[in-house]
């Protein structure tokens, strides 16, 4: 366990102030997933390049069980893309989007603690407030209501604003302007003024960051009519979805992890906006669904691994948009396998994960042959010390062990 | 000579930057003896120095931090928490309805003059027969402004259209200068599918994009940020104009305030803050409410210029917003305004002011200090105005509420479908979903459903 473990956590290793040594993070086992992200294109809709390749998914079936990352067959044969793409972490993804859409629609701000001359806590913002200007990219004091206030009413009035908070968790405080302005305003003054900003962070359990600092704002902002969310997991759909964001007139709240800013792939040097509301197929099957997002993608994946030496054949699928479910999605792959089993960093209770079990109990019942499965982190405060904290996040022998109980 | 050290002089040294919290490298010790005009010293002279130095006096005087100089003190000396003197207070007419004798009030014409005692005598009127209406059962809730038109309407009419306002709830009167219709007012408090909201509001919660007025939100003070992001946006897009944000005694306690203010003043915006103290957060007294001399104190905190002025003064109001919107986007600096004055009506339709306060209180302000009143009589006196147009203003006013009233509660509710559109930009599937359902459920089980709504 330990060692499967290694491959995702030992790389990713962060201190809380974290301003990483890019040069010393490669994830490699994530590369060979980032090849298989320029060639298997997901986004079906929405203005993005289409690979010709795309259309072999289903036909690549029967290689696809012999690996489970499917991607090491697919590489050379993938050059549809005319020019060679390039390799950046996640966290230069974000700001690649960020700054693409900045040069191009001059109302696009950013505003949030430590954004500007320090570059972001997480280094998203790197050298944009030099490029821009530090009005455009706003360093604010320590009031996160009263900053996100400041940002709808910057948005009330025409600007684009980007409002980051620095931990998701922080983001609490701000949950007054979230809740009752940012996502009523738009309703409540009949359509006549709008709320295109975009609230982002990093979330998620770190490592060793302390219960504060490890929260999981997605459940708590589900029910909030008005607002879509969305959660970024690879560098490729982080810039994507991060264009995506800031194009929308609606307020969306963008999802990042704070262990996977530092997560390297080679993405498309052509521009591409992906779509909101769609979720990521990652790897197709036949036997079992498995629904992720985030950093659990990735212990899925291991997990994926293991099972497909033990003959299994799982479907997995990154639901990126949390709110609203792509429903579409999950229900076509739901009516290939008949079982779903759900793998989620949110507590058990009120999660992303209780929700998805609710909605697709209701649309999809009769297409189940097993009760759905959901695993989630349990309802206690993420604990400081290493080994605790690893216990309350789902590690891959338990997503194993659930999909062969699920397919007994 | 080395010999001759003057300590009493005052030095400021202008060799050291402003931003230095460390003394600079040549100083070898670390401390930093000031001498009377002498700048820096080699090692040996400064081993000479040392000998000669008394020990009684301080040798430093002041720390050089950053934003300015601190001068140190021997003794400790507590700042008090509040001023032996209040603040003073802006006021130009005196209570005969004259201008006082060197007041600085600027002039207004007959015509800004008229139409800002009509748009007061409205708003009374206005307030008095939509409670009435309320108190009938035929609107749901309102909030009176009785006592402060003079800061709704003096407020407005020194601002420009162009300025976006972000009001709390208890300023209608800005909305009804600016051109909001009594109608229109009538069709957002019967919520009917003329209202700008779509039905989706409580009553009183006006909203108008085209006259710059953003829709009420019930939160307190979560108005104040937006307004210093809406502000900072023009600065972003150099427009020439600010915004104005109003909120009361109570609003001033909130997280909201102290952040807002601080930004608008580190960011340099160009916002107007206007606090309607007006003694009461609904049953709350100031007293119990914060112990500061008011709110314009609290502008010095946070660097913002501030003026306190006469509620209840509308030439007073009127100039000094006039002034405050100036400096605002020539300086592009935030200024906050206190007006001191008080809610002579009831919080809401839904509270009963007498049972927490003394009914000749409010009788005192509601008539002795009544700022409709007391601006009649200086347009009377400067012959403006008269008991016969008072009566026609008056009447006027009353038969087009009556109708507006009457037309807007004959007109229609929102359609159905408005209560899923404009939760976003396009309704997602979900809500489509949820739309659909509704629609069956109204059209199995209609003797359920109000008749006047359409489906």
């Amino acid at each position: 366990m330990a060692s499967i473990f290694q491959g995702i956590g030992a790389a990713t290793s962060l201190s809380s102030s974290a301003s990483f040594d890019t040069k010393k993070l490669q994830f490699s086992s994530v590369r060979s997933l980032s090849g298989k992200r320029a060639s298997c294109v997901v986004m079906r809709s929405g203005g993005v390049k289409m690979d010709s390749d795309s259309n072999r998914i289903g036909g690549r079936g029967d290689q696809l069980v012999t690996n489970a990352v499917a991607t090491k067959a697919d590489n050379p044969a993938s050059s549809t893309a005319s020019k060679p793409g390039h390799e950046l972490l996640l966290f230069e993804a974000l700001r690649e989007g960020l700054e693409e859409e900045m040069e191009r629609d001059a109302r696009v701000c950013v505003m949030g603690e430590d954004v500007g001359h320090y570059g972001g806590s997480y280094k998203v913002t790197k050298g944009l407030a030099q490029k821009y200007g530090d009005l455009r990219v706003l360093d604010t004091p320590i009031a996160e209501n009263s900053f996100t206030g400041m940002g709808i009413g910057a948005a009330m009035m025409g600007l684009r604003p980007i409002i980051e908070g620095m931990n998701m968790g922080f983001l609490l405080l701000a949950f007054n302007q979230i809740s009752n302005n940012c996502g009523m305003l738009h309703y409540t003054s009949g359509g006549q003024f709008k709320i295109p900003v975009v609230i982002r962070g990093p979330g998620g359990v770190g490592r060793q960051l302390g219960a504060e600092h490890s929260q999981r704002l997605e459940s708590y902002f589900q029910s909030i009519p008005g607002i879509q969310m969305v959660a970024c997991s690879t560098p490729y759909n982080a810039k994507g979805l991060m264009k995506a964001a800031i194009r929308s007139d609606n307020p969306v709240i963008l999802f990042e992890h704070v262990l996977l800013y530092n997560l390297k792939e080679r993405i498309p040097d052509e521009e591409y906006v992906l779509n909101l509301e769609e979720a990521e197929m990652v790897r197709p099957g036949e036997h079992v669904t498995i629904l992720t997002y985030s950093r659990m993608r990735y212990h899925v994946m291991q997990a994926a691994k293991t099972l497909v030496n033990k003959g299994y054949d799982p479907e997995v699928i990154d639901i990126r948009s949390l709110k609203p479910f792509d429903l579409y999605t999950i229900g076509n792959s739901i009516k290939k396998t008949h079982r779903v089993l759900i793998v989620e960093e949110c507590m058990r209770t009120g999660g992303i994960g209780a929700s998805l079990t609710a909605a697709i109990t209701e649309n999809f019942h009769d297409y189940l042959d097993a009760p759905i499965m959901c695993l989630s982190s349990q309802d206690v405060p993420t604990p400081y010390a290493g080994t605790l904290e690893e216990w309350t996040v789902v590690q891959p022998p338990q997503i194993v062990a659930a999909v062969e109980q699920l397919c007994r | 000579m080395f010999g001759s050290i003057n300590h009493t002089s005052s030095v400021t040294n202008s060799l050291f930057s402003r931003q230095f919290l460390h003394p600079p490298l040549q100083d070898h010790a670390g401390i930093k003896p000031f001498f009377g005009g002498r700048r820096s010293h080699t090692a040996t002279s400064f081993s000479n120095d040392v000998d000669q130095l008394p020990t009684e006096a301080p040798l430093q005087q002041e720390l050089n931090f950053p934003g300015g100089k601190v001068k140190f003190m021997p003794k400790r000396i507590f700042t008090s928490g509040s001023n032996e003197e209040r603040t003073n207070c802006y006021r130009v007419l005196n209570e005969n309805g004259e201008l006082i004798v060197d007041s600085d009030s600027l002039k207004i014409s007959k015509e800004l003059g008229v139409k800002m005692y009509k748009d007061m005598v409205t708003l009374q009127v206005m307030d008095t027969i939509f409670y009435e209406a309320q108190r009938q059962g035929r609107v749901s809730f309102y909030l009176t402004t009785i006592g402060e038109e003079a800061i709704n309407i003096a407020s407005a009419a020194a601002l420009d259209n162009n300025d976006f306002v972000f009001p709390q709830y208890r300023e209608p009167g800005v909305l009804l200068w600016r051109g909001f219709t009594l109608q229109e007012f009538a069709n957002q408090l019967f919520g009917n599918k003329y209202d700008y909201g779509k039905g989706r509001q409580m009553p009183i919660h006006y909203g108008s994009k085209k006259h710059n007025y953003v829709t009420v939100s019930s939160t307190v003070a979560t108005q104040i940020p937006q307004a210093v992001g809406a502000a900072y946006s023009m600065k972003m897009q150099k427009q020439d104009s600010c915004t104005i944000t109003y909120f009361g005694d109570g609003g001033s306690s909130t997280g909201d305030f102290h952040a807002g203010l601080n930004f608008s003043a580190v960011m340099e915006v160009p916002v107007i803050f206007f606090c309607r103290n007006n003694g009461w957060a609904i049953s709350t007294p100031i007293s119990d409410q914060f112990r500061s001399d008011g709110i314009v104190v609290r502008g010095k905190a946070y660097g913002v210029p501030s003026i306190r002025v006469d509620g209840n003064d509308a030439l007073a109001i009127y100039s000094a917003v006039y002034e405050a919107r100036k400096m605002a986007i020539e300086k592009q600096t935030p200024v906050l305004i206190e007006a001191l004055t008080y809610r002579a009506g009831h919080h809401s339709t839904s509270d009963d002011s007498t049972k927490y306060r003394p009914v000749d209180e409010i009788e005192w302000w509601r008539d002795d200090q009544n700022p409709v009143k007391w601006f009649k009589t200086w347009i009377e006196n400067k012959g403006w105005w008269s008991d016969q147009a008072e009566s026609e203003q008056r009447s006027s006013v009353r038969k087009q509420l009556s109708q507006a009233i009457q037309a807007a509660e004959r007109v229609e509710k929102p359609p159905v479908a408005d209560m899923f559109n404009d939760v976003y930009d396009v309704p997602p599937k979900n809500l489509n979903e949820q739309e659909v359902i509704l629609r069956e459920n109204i059209k199995k089980h209609a003797q359920e459903y109000p008749s006047n709504v359409a489906v």
